[in-house]
């Protein structure tokens, strides 16, 4: 693996290295010495065109326990008018001797055109594109749910090499404009999973009909179906209410993880934050022992530890 | 005086070989046997080509190209997008007004028409726009441009749509008096998110929603297109459907057709071959309005342009220049350049797939839009008398595009390093050669290409 | 490496599954003997193959003291992220770390591991380890010896000393790894 810019199209077996890894990086997390020497003297650059503090800290704590240096580049709202194009900041990155560029990006491909360019020799890491992509966030869910799914389920009693076949996976939300959403379903499915759509049809992508998920146009009829986990996905009522449903009181009513909805499911909660609580989510929902939206914080260190020391370690 | 030209054994049509006399800028003689008889008359200073394995057709005429001259002269101008005319074998080509200023008065008109002439690679005929500044909400000076040296007669908004159906009702009635077309860039604004953080940026479908781009649904051309064939029927005017993309867009046409609304259309090269598959490497160079669509939609449009439901080819030729392909898919560019790989996409799919005859090509590239346009001296037989806007194509060669050899000054052809049939060889326009085997040789000018 | 391969080559077995038994049995009388018992004593293998022959020593140290004992005295030590040719070699997934519960620090540590070469992998573990905890001593056990040092290391319990070329290979087969009947462990050199 040179870059890691999506989930689909991800090998199985790639995907079951990086959670493994992932595993004793987290493992890392609770010793006394927070930091491995894997990656001294190599240089990742985070490229932040959109502002995400909680995932460029979450790379940033992640290149730093592996002893890179970091270089954080904050370059928001750049296009071919309002200043320095693409490709000649990736240039003038890859001079400064960037090994790994984490991107972040509104636009959807940038980092697959950044790896397919010859602007960098940099290993590329997709930190969300538009709404194509964030493959370490699926990766972190799926560390997650696999934590709560091995139990029964692996052969050695241990997370690592296990996947999550017959797991029954319900994504809940605002799914058109979600990279999470789409790197979800096709790491969950290479993992064996079963998944789930809840939304309005205005929130479903148009192609949804070719994807290989069981679409739901209620909530209630999707927890029937008993999923073993829920992901639920931010909407930002205040910009879509009237646009792509009429009230958020409406939204939460109809596809919200409401308290009544919560008291009928045992299954895990995710949210990839940051949540609206009272929106798609009640509060006793977020706080409940099912929600494990602080593990995939957690997580998300390890995950990103192990991309950059799968990618950036070995010979290319 | 004009030099004497006699090709000897070309195929008009891909035909039976003829030998051509082309004399004072027309076709002298042409018959089986005038090489022969006419070969020792001919003075020291005629040029005599062989044309043996090559096809004769009319010159082709381009409804629709951006010439990008006055105001973005970096991309293009109108003496490069000439040359590349002449080097695609095209003999007339129509320059859209989306030019900076607007070509939507006379002087911008006559502007690009005397830079047409100047240059005089190939004939230049400038588009009006149908509103000012190509803004959608009032009327351009459509009766002064008709007045105009320009003589306009093809009135388009082309890269926006004119949305509001009272304004496009008025454009075709207005246009219908002064006796000349609207040719509608046919988008519905709010499908397509125009004017929003969300706009379009490549076919609804499959592919659009893997990738998480916005989606240009089919739907919005189609509605557009129905609700302006029915305008046209209304008000009696003529209309003209630019770059048709869609199969549904081909049955509203038809429909149209068969109820005898004047309604023509056009497609695009690129959207008879290339499906929006392509847009899954996110290399700009496939970003394009309307957008690459999907291969059912590809295979509804050769059929159509075969049948005669679709017009003519009209390439789209829309130069840019590196940097505005050169970025992210969102902020970059649309369009493509197409005056150059026209001839062989459409042998490709078109001539080599047993869809139409060369018959056929020269109708659809050559004579059916001089007739949409009203051109008297384009599109004509290969017969004696008529003007030399001629071109003498090689359909058994195979080459690979390459961009960087091509006249214009885009590089952005998404046709880039395939190997595509057919090459033209040879460009007559009003009986002076402008492209002898394959290369530019001077304009009626007097202009070299180098 | 194949079984093809190693058939093809010309191997020779230097140890076979009993030679291994007795050496790890000598290694854990010379353990308890340095150590003077087995109190504060804490056994890691380096994965992979210095595992299974730590839990074995394990089994042997509590056979001669019952008071070890394996569930809070052994463990393993992962090496992959501490590597020095993390750059060159191909990227690869790291084993489990498990240290006992109580940590290493104040324990006399004693890594085990199947051959001892160029002595790079015990940097890497000696510096893994420094990460985890601060023993009071660290020891090293391997089940081959085999020559060529790079690096300033020595081994304090060596199954075999083995004298090699540097253009031969020694390969550990154990049952565990290399899933072949317990009979058929051998250790071989490849040349």
């Amino acid at each position: 693996m040179k870059h890691l810019l999506a989930t689909e199209g991800l090998a199985y077996d790639d995907a079951l290295a990086i959670l493994d890894t992932a595993e004793e990086m987290a493992a890392v997390s609770s010793r006394e010495v927070k930091k491995l020497p894997t990656l001294r003297g190599r240089t990742v650059v985070n490229l932040f065109y959109e502002d995400s503090t909680r995932t460029r800290v979450s790379f940033e704590a992640a290149a730093k326990r592996l002893s890179a240096d970091v270089v954080n580049f904050s370059a928001k709202g750049s296009s071919v008018s309002k200043g320095e194009s693409l490709k000649d900041t990736v240039q003038t990155l890859d001079a400064m001797g960037a090994d790994a560029i984490v991107i972040r990006h509104s636009a959807s491909g940038s980092a697959a055109q950044l790896a397919a360019s010859d602007w960098s020799e940099a290993a590329v890491v997709n930190a969300g594109d538009g709404a194509h992509e964030h493959p370490t966030q699926a990766l972190l869910d799926a560390l997650t749910l696999r934590r709560g799914w091995y139990s029964g389920h692996s052969a050695t009693g241990s997370p690592r090499g296990t996947d999550l076949a017959g797991m029954k996976v319900l994504i809940v939300g605002d799914i058109v404009h979600s990279r999470v959403a789409r790197s979800n379903v096709w790491l969950l499915r290479t993992l064996g999973a079963e998944v789930h759509f809840a939304a309005p049809a205005t929130l479903l992508p148009y192609g949804v009909v070719s994807w290989p998920v069981i679409v739901h146009y209620s909530l209630d009829e999707a927890l029937e179906a008993a999923p073993d986990a829920v992901m639920m996905l931010r909407v930002q009522a205040e910009r879509m209410g009237g646009v792509f449903f009429p009230t958020a009181a409406e939204y939460t009513r109809r596809w919200g993880l409401t308290d009544e909805r919560l008291a009928r499911t045992q299954a895990m909660i995710l949210h990839p934050g940051p949540m609206n609580r009272g929106v798609e989510i009640s509060a006793a929902a977020a706080d409940s022992p099912q929600a494990k939206i602080l593990d995939q914080v957690a997580h998300g260190v390890a995950v990103r530890m192990a991309v950059l020391h799968l990618l950036l370690t070995g010979e290319h | 005086m004009s030099t004497t030209y006699l090709i000897t054994g070309a195929r008009p049509y891909g035909e039976d070989p003829q030998d051509v006399l082309i004399e004072g800028g027309r076709i002298a003689e042409i018959g089986p046997d005038i090489g022969h008889r006419a070969a020792p008359q001919l003075t020291d200073d005629a040029v005599i080509i062989d044309g043996s394995g090559l096809v004769l057709l009319p010159g082709m005429v381009d409804l629709h190209v951006h010439l990008r001259e006055p105001g973005r002269e970096d991309a293009e101008t109108v003496e490069t997008g000439s040359r590349a005319a002449a080097a695609g074998g095209f003999t007339a080509v129509h320059a859209m007004a989306n030019s900076s200023p607007v070509a939507d008065t006379a002087g911008v008109v006559e502007q690009v028409h005397r830079l047409g002439l100047d240059s005089g690679w190939t004939e230049v005929y400038p588009v009006g726009a149908i509103t000012r500044g190509l803004g959608g909400t009032v009327l351009a000076e459509l009766g002064a441009m008709a007045d105009s040296s320009a003589q306009v007669r093809m009135f388009s908004d082309d890269g926006h749509c004119v949305n509001n159906a009272q304004l496009m009702r008025r454009a075709l009635e207005y246009v219908k008096t002064i006796g000349g077309f609207v040719a509608q860039h046919a988008q519905d604004a709010h499908l397509t998110g125009w004017d929003t953080e969300h706009v379009a940026q490549m076919n609804e479908g499959k592919v659009s929603a893997t990738l998480g781009l916005p989606g240009w649904p089919s739907v919005a051309e189609e509605a557009i297109i129905a609700r302006d064939v029915l305008l046209a029927d209304y008000t009696g005017a003529r209309l003209h459907i630019c770059h048709v993309s869609t199969a549904g867009s081909v049955e509203i046409i038809r429909w149209a057709k068969q109820r005898g609304i004047q309604v023509t259309a056009e497609v695009t090269p690129h959207h008879l071959m290339l499906t929006d598959d392509l847009v899954k490497s996110y290399n700009p160079v496939y970003k394009v309005n309307p957008p690459l669509r999907t291969e059912a939609d590809t295979l509804a449009l050769r059929e159509a342009l075969a049948e005669g439901i679709i017009d003519c080819v009209g390439t789209d030729h829309a130069p840019h220049p590196d940097q505005a392909k050169e970025c992210e898919w969102a902020q970059a560019a649309m369009g493509m350049t197409g005056l150059e790989t026209a001839l062989p996409v459409v042998q490709h799919a078109m001539v080599e797939t047993g869809l139409i005859s060369w018959r056929r090509f020269a109708e659809i590239t050559s004579v059916r839009p001089s007739d949409i346009y009203g051109h008297d001296h384009q599109g004509r037989p290969l017969a004696a008398g008529e003007p030399a806007n001629l071109i003498l194509v090689d359909p058994s060669v195979t080459t690979t595009v390459r961009p960087e050899d091509h006249a214009t000054k885009g590089r952005n052809s998404p046709f880039r390093g395939l190997e595509l049939p057919g090459q033209v060889r040879h460009t007559f326009l009003g009986g002076h050669q402008v492209l002898a085997q394959g290369e530019l040789t001077s304009s009626r000018t007097g202009r070299t290409a180098r | 490496m194949s079984d093809e391969q190693a058939h093809s080559a010309e191997a020779a077995t230097v140890m076979t599954a009993a030679d291994i038994d007795r050496a790890l049995t000598r290694i854990a009388h010379e353990i308890v003997e340095a150590h003077r018992g087995t109190d504060g004593l804490v056994i890691l293998g380096i994965p992979r193959r210095g595992v299974p022959l730590a839990r074995r020593l394990g089994e042997k140290l509590t056979a001669i003291d019952p008071g070890f004992d394996p569930v809070t005295a052994l463990g393993a030590l992962d090496i992959t992220m501490y590597r020095d040719d993390l750059r060159t070699s191909g990227a690869r997934t790291p084993e489990p770390t498990q240290l006992p519960a109580a940590g290493v620090d104040g324990t006399t540590v004693v890594l085990v591991d199947d051959v001892l070469y160029s002595g790079r992998t015990i940097r890497a573990a000696l510096d893994a380890l420094a990460d985890c905890g601060r023993p009071q001593a660290v020891r090293l056990a391997v089940l081959v010896d085999r020559g060529h040092r790079e690096l300033p290391i020595r081994a304090d319990h060596v199954g075999k000393n083995l004298p090699t070329s540097r253009n031969e290979r020694v390969t550990v087969r154990l049952a565990e790894i290399d899933g072949l009947p317990a009979e058929q462990e051998q250790v071989v050199i490849i040349r």
